[in-house]
């Protein structure tokens, strides 16, 4: 078979099981629309909300993103900082898991109650802090195991310190960056939905989730979970095609 | 200041110019690294000069500081005693005028081989024009036998080839003194026989200044007009042998008895600086 064809028909196919198995799932318990929704329901759901999953999908998409931006520029500084300096790291290094490992979750009551009314900063302030930790860290790593004959190169010819970090710290970590952006355009995801549906405020996929599950409208659901799933899969394509824009030489050329 | 004195003598003049002053001048440098244990000593009471157009090698046994030395000599730290000298002038600080080359090629993964090699010119001040840059670039390349790679990303190249381009690299710029930090040390026996070859052509076309680290004694004896054999830690200098035959070698030479008879003192040195020679082991 055609290669091409091969890496195209295979996964349709695949999907194509995948949505038959759960359609014949519903259909052979005989579930109601109440307890689960069978995928010949989606496209209906979709129609009758398709205004809300516009607007509240744009919600999502724009908190999502000003929150990851925040991230990769305090986490970009964050790490440049604890790459830098040795003191900064061993100061910052047990502060910054203590925070990663709290879970977030428990933070949106803090937040939506410290920021009353302020939907738009909460979210993004959420996705913001779920997102920041891998970017800071892989930044960090990068710039720390930079070998010292890198720096030396330029050092040896009165290279000064920012012209070595543009020259060759800057896009050597840039690999490792985004390899930490994939993992962090996932999260911020999380961290928008957590705070639209832990503290609803009627803004958001989350908010649309939540008027879903209040009346047990599984349609609307699973509707919802397909939004979130393709908004998060736009996401990531974007940073991988950011990726092979900036970062394209560390990928090794197949054979 | 710095500028003025460069390609004064650097003309073609390969051998000992006699009555000039010595391009490197080492003096009685000591150095010791600050560990958890207490101060390590790596270098004491090291003496090396290096004619303008020598080439020099260092010898001796591992860990014996000659990595230091290297990074001495690029001024990129300063000896706790004693004085590094270049061009007459007390080295305080990393200077333009010295071209660098290590084990580790440690070429940029996102830059052509062209790009690479012309790295130092973005740092150093340089009279070229960017088309008289590249000419040069291209020049150098193909000197060291990689036309037509100009294009390509290092991770196209082995590791000879690549070890080529930082040679170019370190050459791009004209400095007058080339630190050679075991820049052969990671090629197989061929490829590096190969790069010797290389090195006495490209010393001929861009004459230079040069500081050799190396392991191997038959590469000393093969690039090099002295060969300076350290004792180990901390690193005096501990022997130093004149290569009888300067300028340009073949193969051939280092498989003759006055080749053999040197490496055969240079290993005696070798282990007296390991400290488990004997007066009769080494002359076996």
């Amino acid at each position: 078979m055609n290669k091409h064809i091969r890496a195209f028909v295979v996964p349709v196919i695949a999907v194509v099981v995948f949505l038959a198995f759960w359609e014949w799932l519903v259909w052979f318990n005989g579930w109601p629309r109440f307890k689960m929704a069978a995928p010949s329901d989606l496209p209906p759901a979709f129609e009758r909300h398709w205004p809300l999953f516009l607007s509240m999908g744009w919600q999502t998409l724009w908190r999502t993103v000003v929150g990851l931006f925040l991230a990769v520029l305090f986490g970009t500084l964050l790490g440049m900082i604890m790459g830098f300096s040795r003191t900064m790291r061993d100061a910052l290094y047990p502060l910054l898991v203590g925070f990663n490992a709290i879970p977030k979750a428990t933070v949106v009551p803090i937040v939506a109650l410290m920021f009353v009314g302020q939907h738009d900063f909460n979210t993004v302030l959420l996705a913001f802090m779920i997102s920041f930790f891998p970017i800071a860290v892989s930044v960090s790593i990068g710039l720390s195991t930079l070998e010292p004959e890198y720096r030396d190169i330029l050092r040896s010819l009165g290279a000064s310190q920012a012209t070595i970090f543009w020259k060759i710290a800057l896009p050597k970590t840039l690999p490792e960056f985004f390899g930490a952006l994939k993992v962090a355009v996932t999260l911020a995801f999380i961290g928008t939905n957590l705070m639209e549906i832990v503290s609803p405020h009627g803004r958001g996929l989350g908010a649309l989730f939540d008027s879903g599950r209040t009346n047990s409208d599984f349609p609307l659901m699973f509707a919802v979970l397909i939004a979130l799933a393709f908004l998060g899969i736009v996401l990531y394509y974007i940073v991988v095609a950011l990726e092979k824009i900036f970062a394209g030489w560390a990928e090794r050329a197949p054979g | 200041m710095v500028s003025d004195q460069r390609g004064v003598g650097c003309a073609g003049d390969t051998g000992f110019g006699g009555g000039m002053q010595n391009l490197i001048e080492i003096k009685g440098v000591k150095h010791a690294y600050q560990t958890d244990a207490g101060p390590l000593p790596v270098l004491d009471g090291l003496e090396i000069s290096v004619p303008e157009g020598g080439f020099v090698a260092v010898v001796g046994p591992s860990g014996c500081g000659k990595s230091t030395l290297t990074r001495l000599i690029a001024g990129l730290m300063k000896p706790d005693e004693g004085e590094v000298w270049l061009h007459g002038e007390k080295v305080k600080g990393p200077r333009s005028t010295v071209g660098m080359a290590f084990q580790n090629p440690v070429l940029l993964e996102w830059r052509t081989i062209l790009k690479n090699v012309l790295l130092p010119l973005e740092i150093v001040p340089s009279k070229l024009s960017r088309k008289q840059a590249e000419d040069r670039a291209r020049f150098l390349l193909s000197l060291v036998g990689l036309e037509g790679f100009e294009d390509k990303r290092p991770s196209e190249l082995s590791g000879g080839m690549r070890q080529r381009a930082s040679l170019c690299r370190a050459l791009i710029h004209q400095p007058d003194v080339l630190i050679l930090d075991e820049p052969f040390g990671a090629l197989d026996a061929f490829t590096r026989e190969d790069l010797w070859q290389t090195m006495h052509r490209v010393k001929e076309r861009e004459p230079f200044t040069g500081v050799l680290i190396t392991h191997d004694l038959r590469e000393s004896i093969f690039l090099a007009d002295q060969v300076v054999v350290l004792s180990g830690r901390p690193a005096r200098t501990q022997y130093v042998l004149d290569v009888p035959s300067s300028g340009p070698r073949t193969l051939e030479d280092l498989y003759t008895a006055v080749a053999a008879e040197q490496l055969n003192i240079l290993r005696h040195q070798i282990q007296i600086a390991q400290g488990r020679s004997t007066a009769g082991e080494g002359a076996a």
